[in-house]
């Protein structure tokens, strides 16, 4: 869909947001905390029918970040899901592989490298760190040294 | 030099091991088999499985999880053999020093196995295939 | 002995394909962790170094991110330096592929004749850049080399002699009946699928979703030429072929249109800070759409680099093309998703007892025992290929 009708579209899930913001044109992010990521992903592919591009975890000083970019190929828009994760002992969110089967990898990848938990996600199980690669060590994690 | 040598020098049979490479290295020995450089025609033939090979060409700056495959792929390597370090990953690791998740180089993954492994090396990123033949010609001259 | 447990794993039933299971890892180099300590423009030259194959998507979309945080605008000269150099690059990935796609099924010489038509286009991106691979060329602000005047006309001069043979191959290739018996309806990858799984690139392209980011969200020069989306409807390796053959034929255009062009100028711009930011850049590798996100916080380093190869999601799709196909269909189903070469290498089929039963050797026997077997049955003539 056009840009502009997108912008007011995106409006629906307002409520569950807690801002919104624009660092271009076609650039948005929906800023959430972690516990309405499953109804606003649902909400970009099943009602706007946006492409699932990938999750991008990030270790924030104060609390956990998984951000699920998608886009809008009719118009080139990005829009990315920021939620954020306060609790940084024990780091967990839905899991938006029920959803998307393409999310699958990227869940099982940050559980691997940043300790996130996925919750109902089918097969959280380690995908990108080696078999000997000791538990409870996350590299993406600030306090570890390369 | 003994006669398994001299067999070795006169048609080198190689298999390739991929430790976590970018692909660039594997593509350019691939490239070796192909009309423009065409290594067949020196005996160098690459074969399906380590059990055949005189030689490793490995490409890679060697993760944790090759680097298992690695040693492995070693131990069942016809002796005596060479590993060809193939690329700057191999070589030194380049531009993954330091990464978490690296193990090598290789020459130190090899010699955890056999400390005595005859190693070459032919840096580049990727090496190409003219310095990749020139290097094993040259290595092979000179055990 | 046993060899090591190898990066697909194949339960069958038979001889048709029940489940799959993926073990990655051999290539996590950590590239996430070291690009958070290198500077802004020490970066590009790691991540060309992600996968061989799209070392110019890479950096391309990396740098379009960092742009994007310091709202830099590339000279007009660089946006179509950056585009020759990515249609460059594309032309002799699809041509490997082609080979790639041959040497599966046993047609031996489409791999040599494909991958000796691939050598000009290598030696032209080493005459620009300096490498054959590894460009190095994209920096933020726009390039670090330029395409020298004199160097145009032998650049057209090898585009001519490059269509006319791709032309030469696709013809043949759309006109075999051997490879239609083949590789039609093999390995499909519905448009539902495609979706479920955000698959890219030729992958969707081939099931009949026609994405592509050069269009929906176009970069460097791509919005000033004249040139068209391919897709195929039909999602089997065919059409994944196809949408291929008739992309590399497209980018000879693009790439003559874009040199004729040419506007003068500089290459680039100086950019001395990155300030606090996040920005999203994607290019179209010839895989699919490579997406980099990175977050600054002002200083001389990323703080967070997100990079998203395209077969990190076009490779998991294999599960839904592959399952229900035959042991002999495998390595061709996986190939058509394009992944990196050294992926292929690593299949072997179990049974439930995790014995394997048929390594990569095998596979690949079978592969070319059954195309074997269909050249008897249709008694076709062998594909002939002419040394222009």
């Amino acid at each position: 869909m056009k840009q502009e009708e997108l912008d007011k579209r995106l409006l629906e899930v307002e409520g569950q947001l807690i801002g919104i913001e624009r660092t271009a044109a076609n650039r948005v992010y929906l800023l959430c905390e972690s516990e309405n990521v499953y109804p606003i992903c649902l909400f970009l592919f099943d009602t706007l029918a946006l492409r699932f591009v990938i999750s991008t975890g990030v270790d924030a000083e104060h609390c956990f970040e998984v951000l699920h970019h998608f886009t809008d190929d009719a118009c080139g828009c990005m829009v990315t899901v920021k939620a954020f994760i306060r609790d940084r002992e024990s780091p967990e969110i839905e899991s938006i592989t029920p959803l998307i089967a393409g999310a699958e990898w990227i869940e099982r990848e940050m559980h691997d490298i940043l300790g996130i938990k996925f919750r109902n996600h089918p097969n959280l199980k380690r995908l990108i760190l080696n078999d000997d690669w000791p538990e409870g060590v996350y590299p993406l994690r600030k306090e570890v040294q390369r | 030099m003994n006669w398994k040598m001299w067999a070795l020098k006169k048609s080198v049979w190689v298999f390739h091991v991929n430790c976590g490479a970018c692909n660039n290295c594997d593509i350019e020995i691939v490239n070796l088999l192909t009309p423009k450089f065409d290594v067949e025609r020196f005996g160098i033939k690459l074969v399906g499985s380590p059990r055949h090979a005189d030689a490793l060409l490995v490409t890679g700056a060697g993760t944790r999880q090759a680097a298992v495959r690695l040693r492995e792929v070693y131990r069942q390597t016809a002796k005596p053999c060479v590993v060809f370090c193939m690329g700057a990953c191999a070589c030194g690791m380049g531009i993954f020093e330091g990464a978490y998740h690296i193990a090598g180089p290789i020459d130190k993954i090899v010699k955890e196995v056999d400390p005595n492994a005859i190693v070459a090396y032919v840096p580049g990123c990727p090496p190409k295939p003219e310095a990749m033949i020139s290097g094993v010609v040259k290595a092979l001259a000179a055990i | 002995m046993q060899e090591e447990m190898e990066f697909f794993q194949l339960t069958v039933d038979g001889e048709i394909v029940t489940d799959i299971d993926v073990r990655i890892s051999y290539n996590h180099r950590g590239i996430e962790k070291l690009s958070e300590g290198l500077q802004f423009d020490q970066v590009p030259f790691l991540v060309s170094r992600i996968c061989g194959i799209c070392s110019a998507s890479h950096p391309l979309a990396y740098v379009q991110a960092v742009e994007e945080i310091a709202q830099v605008e590339v000279p007009d000269r660089a946006r179509y330096v950056r585009t020759i150099i990515n249609e460059l690059e594309r032309i002799h990935s699809h041509l490997l592929w082609v080979g790639l796609g041959g040497h599966f099924i046993g047609y031996d010489t489409v791999f040599m004749w494909a991958w000796k038509y691939r050598e000009p286009v290598l030696d032209l991106l080493e005459e620009i850049t300096g490498n054959r691979n590894n460009y190095g060329n994209v920096k933020v602000g726009g390039c670090r080399e330029d395409i020298p005047d004199e160097l145009v006309p032998k650049i057209q001069q090898e585009l001519d002699a490059l269509e006319k043979k791709t032309e030469m191959l696709t013809k043949a290739v759309l006109d075999d009946p051997v490879l239609h018996a083949r590789l039609k309806g093999v390995g499909i990858l519905t448009k539902d699928d495609a979706v479920q799984f955000a698959v890219t690139g030729p992958t969707a392209r081939g099931s009949g979703v026609d994405i592509d980011v050069r269009h929906d969200d176009p970069y460097a020069a791509y919005s000033d030429l004249d040139w068209k989306v391919i897709s195929q409807p039909e999602g089997d390796v065919f059409a994944k072929a196809v949408v291929r053959l008739l992309e590399t034929l497209e980018a000879v255009k693009m790439i003559r249109e874009a040199l004729k062009k040419l506007p003068k100028g500089p290459v680039a711009v100086e950019v001395k800070e990155i300030p606090p930011g996040e920005g999203c850049g994607h290019a179209e590798a010839p895989r699919g759409e490579t997406f980099h996100y990175v977050r600054s916080d002002g200083g001389n380093r990323p703080v967070r680099h997100k990079v998203r190869a395209p077969s990190y999601v076009n490779v998991p799709s294999f599960k839904a093309s592959c399952i229900g196909e035959s042991i002999a269909d495998v390595t061709i189903t996986l190939a058509a998703v394009d992944p990196c070469y050294s992926c292929t290498e690593r299949m072997a089929v179990v049974d439930s007892r995790k014995q394997v039963i048929h390594d990569y050797e095998g596979l690949l026997r079978l592969s070319r025992e059954k195309t074997a077997r269909l050249k008897k049955e249709i008694g076709a003539p062998e594909m002939k290929l002419e040394d222009i």
